[in-house]
């Protein structure tokens, strides 16, 4: 496993040039937008003078390079800094709302992954059948709508008409697990129907795709029925793929959920980094922004390693 | 007792090109309990397919269209899919060519194993585990207790082949479909294999159709052999009838021996030596030697045959004389000059006096290119010639591999696995080359059009006068061209010299492993040889398998 162990030393490594480079751009990218955090705080009406005064008092007044240089020095000694807007540690604004969104993520992706792999199994099983059509039809159009749409629909339909689930998604501490649970019903739905069909169409091409090996013909002319095939046979060679696509969504579920936080009102990681863009307040964007992205590098580096663990020659070698 | 199986007028048909194709045009065979019957033929022969439908079982595209197959009373071309499930694995079954590919991955060879015994409910797992260690002993396998919890990588093709066969018997099948079990091995390793099937088929009684493209190997282990060509029965008999008095010519024809080479031609003196390769080693970046110290030489006009099993390291000296793969020592001379080891240093004459023909010519050959352009390609890069006259010389480079003008414009799609060979031949000859190497070029191609392949070779060289490097695992093939021998084992050239003094005794004791593995039309070979084998191994020959 020596090889394993350098290659992940390696990738983590080039996981921190990424997380630089990307705070590079970030930094460029919010001083490229128009007005500041003071201008944004202080409204149309401020002058000159007033707004001079706050932006020194902020720090605003230094170039851009010095900001960074200070804030980057920050992060390497483990401190985030502090919120312009709010003035709190960015520490304390992200931690609740970090553990929020992998809540809602960790509670989509148990339903999505088994519910897509097992659909992806069932399509190739009954494969060319109305059964396979009709889960393909149904994945792709659920996957075509706009994810607010999907979520209004749902709102529409479990929480005005028929009340099953409420139509927002509000945590509070004195909720037990379950409570928490039946709070994000709702949302979780949403995104499972969003993620489904990538995972579900991956996992059936790919059994699919191995379906044509001499082993699969081994295994019909042992006499072996087709269900045990696509679960004995053809599904642990296809798995590499579709981890892949599995672990894409994952990271989709942490950091493309913006649009579902703000349909249902929950407070996560992407309604904050929204509201701080707007406010100019650069170093809670840099922050969740630094998180999104080390989500994506470990995530992706997680598929990889899975991808060669799940082969039986790496496993086991000679 | 019943008559086992009983094939009557089968027709399957295949989908190609947008319709439905006549693959088997009515092949009727009848089968014994415990007989062993052979069915032998060239690609397209319809053998695979006639052997898989003994099973009830068309491959994806194809179809069972008429005719009966009556397995112990049931007629299988009726059957349902459900009772066709039952009889697969338990009472008939299957063993396939290549077994690195028919074995899942993902699972221990036991696990596979025991598949079949337990999901078809005949023992428990502990009971065909027993029976797995039992069956990899009687078929020679090392260290039976342990070798079932081995992944299919962990060991090497021989083994795997016995340890497919191990699985088609673990539930006492009355008959056993071999669909070319050992076209995929070494020769030396063919021989072991052969034997184990033999043995194990013998001991158990139980009945066989045995599918290969090899008469000699078939005439080891079968009782009777059916001829097929084209989805067509040409004859069937005993053994030693079609080895010694076949009716029919195709079946006279697959016997012949090949002999291409006519040895006319002198031995130059060593002058004319236009390649010279000394002391060269090397290896795949991994510090694994696979050439040590390699040294040889090919004369002006002539044919000298590298021969060796997979792992020999005769294509990795073809590589190095190309300079695909610079040496780590020693050097290539041409005409006495060195050679560069890298080719991006040598110049464009000098590439072009060396030229390559692969192993596989559907690879080899660009889908999209039309046959004109191919050749037209080579000539213009190499010759410069443009126009009028790149058009002329590709007319008389498609003249001499004998295709008609007509070929031009096909695509390598529309061409057959021979004619694809020769149109690389055409580009390999638009550089007009002083030496060229073949990579196993008949190696993919069945028998008669191997022949011709070697045929169309030999008259170019004696029309043109290059050399040939001709690299090949096939003896037949060396002794069908070769002037002089090179044979190679584990990086290492073992013996060499002119194609007499290798090819009479006495032999270096490698050479003669590999001499006494080729099988021979004599039913009686295979018993003869083994006996030798075990001389040799007492001699201390080690012998791989």
């Amino acid at each position: 496993m020596d090889g394993l162990t350098l290659m992940i030393l390696k990738r983590l490594a080039f996981g921190v040039v990424t997380l630089f480079v990307i705070s590079l751009i970030i930094s460029l990218g919010v001083e490229l937008l128009p007005g500041d955090l003071a201008q944004a705080m202080l409204g149309q009406s401020a002058t000159p003078e007033t707004l001079a005064a706050f932006r020194k008092e902020l720090g605003l007044d230094q170039p851009m390079y010095v900001r960074y240089l200070t804030w980057i020095t920050g992060i390497l000694q483990g401190d985030l800094g502090t919120s312009l807007a709010s003035h709190r540690p960015v520490v304390d604004l992200l931690g609740g709302r970090l553990g929020n969104t992998i809540f809602l993520a960790a509670v989509s992706a148990a339903i999505a992954v088994p519910v897509a792999v097992i659909l992806g199994m069932l399509a190739a099983l009954y494969r060319e059948s109305w059964f396979d059509k009709f889960i393909s039809m149904t994945t792709l159009s659920t996957i075509s709508f706009p994810e607010f749409f999907v979520g209004y629909i749902l709102v529409l339909f479990l929480a005005v008409e028929f009340n099953v689930f409420p139509s927002i998604a509000k945590l509070n501490s004195r909720m037990d697990f379950f409570d928490q649970l039946y709070a994000i019903s709702l949302p979780a739905i949403t995104l499972t129907l969003v993620v489904i069909a990538h995972m579900m169409r991956m996992t059936r091409a790919a059994i699919l795709n191995v379906m044509t090996s001499p082993y699969i013909e081994m295994a019909t002319l042992k006499g072996m029925t087709r269900s045990r095939i696509i679960v004995k046979h053809a599904f642990p060679n296809a798995l590499s793929p579709v981890i892949n696509v599995i672990v894409l969504n994952l990271a989709y579920l942490v950091v493309g959920v913006v649009v579902v936080e703000v349909v249902f009102v929950y407070p996560g990681l992407g309604q904050l980094l929204v509201d701080s863009v707007s406010k100019r307040d650069l170093p809670v964007v840099q922050a969740s922004v630094m998180i999104f992205a080390s989500t994506y590098v470990l995530l992706n580096l997680t598929a990889d390693v899975l991808a060669i663990i799940s082969n039986p020659k790496l496993r086991h070698p000679k | 007792m019943s008559r086992l199986l009983t094939i009557k007028d089968l027709k399957i048909e295949g989908y190609q090109e947008e319709k439905w194709n006549g693959i088997v045009h009515g092949v009727s065979l009848t089968l014994e309990r415990g007989e062993v019957i052979g069915l032998i033929g060239e690609s397209g022969a319809g053998k695979s397919t006639i052997g898989i439908a003994s099973m009830g079982y068309a491959r994806p595209g194809c179809r069972i269209t008429g005719g009966s197959i009556e397995f112990d009373g049931m007629d299988l071309a009726q059957a349902s899919d459900e009772e066709l499930r039952k009889l697969r694995g338990v009472r008939i079954a299957y063993v396939a060519q290549s077994a690195a590919a028919s074995f899942n991955p993902a699972h221990t060879l036991l696990q596979q194993f025991a598949e079949t015994p337990v999901k078809h409910g005949v023992m428990t797992f502990a009971e065909a585990e027993v029976k797995a260690i039992e069956l990899y002993r009687s078929l020679d396998l090392p260290n039976p207790e342990s070798i079932g919890s081995r992944y299919p990588h962990q060991v090497s093709g021989g083994q795997l082949q016995r340890a497919m066969v191990a699985m088609a018997m673990s539930c006492d099948p009355d008959l056993i479909i071999f669909d070319e079990p050992t076209t995929a091995l070494d020769v030396t390793t063919q021989i072991e294999v052969l034997s184990s099937i033999k043995n194990a088929i013998k001991q158990h009684n139980t009945a066989a159709i045995y599918i290969t493209h090899d008469l000699a190997v078939v005439a080891q282990i079968s009782d009777r052999i059916m001829v097929l060509r084209y989805g067509n029965e040409v004859e069937t008999g005993l053994v030693g009838q079609i080895v010694q008095d076949p009716k029919e010519d195709y079946t006279r024809e697959l016997l012949s021996v090949r002999n291409v080479r006519h040895d006319t031609m002198e031995h130059s003196d060593s002058d004319s030596t236009i390649l010279e390769v000394k002391n060269i080693s090397a290896s795949y970046g991994n510090g694994v030697r696979v050439l040590n110290n390699v040294s040889t030489k090919v004369t002006k006009g002539m044919t000298v045959a590298v021969v060796g099993e997979s792992g020999s390291g005769k294509s990795t000296m073809a590589r190095v004389i190309t300079g695909l793969l610079p040496p780590e020592e020693g050097e290539i001379l041409f005409h006495g000059q060195p050679l560069s080891p890298s080719f991006k240093d040598r110049s464009l004459d000098l590439l072009q006096r060396i030229q390559m023909i692969y192993q596989m010519p559907d690879v080899a050959l660009n889908p999209r290119q039309k046959v004109k352009d191919v050749i037209g390609r080579s000539v213009e890069f190499y010759t410069g010639l443009k126009g009028e006259y790149k058009k002329a010389r590709v007319l008389e480079l498609i003249e001499k591999i004998e295709l008609s003008d007509s070929y031009l414009d096909r695509f390598p799609s529309e061409l057959s696995g021979g004619e694809k060979q020769r149109v690389c031949i055409a580009r390999a000859l638009a550089a007009e080359p002083e030496l060229i190497i073949c990579d196993e070029v008949t190696s993919a191609l069945d028998q008669l059009v191997a022949k011709e392949i070697l045929t169309l070779l030999q008259d170019l060289q004696n029309e043109l006068g290059m050399s040939y490097l001709f690299i090949t695992h096939d003896l037949a093939t060396v002794k069908a061209i070769s002037d002089d021998i090179v044979v190679m084992y584990g990086g290492e050239v073992v013996e060499q010299g002119s194609k007499t003094e290798i090819l009479t005794p006495p032999h270096h004791d490698y050479t003669d492993l590999l001499l006494s593995s080729v099988p021979e039309m004599d039913p009686n070979w295979l018993d003869g040889v083994l006996q030798h084998r075990l001389d040799l191994e007492a001699r201390g020959v080690i012998i791989h398998t």
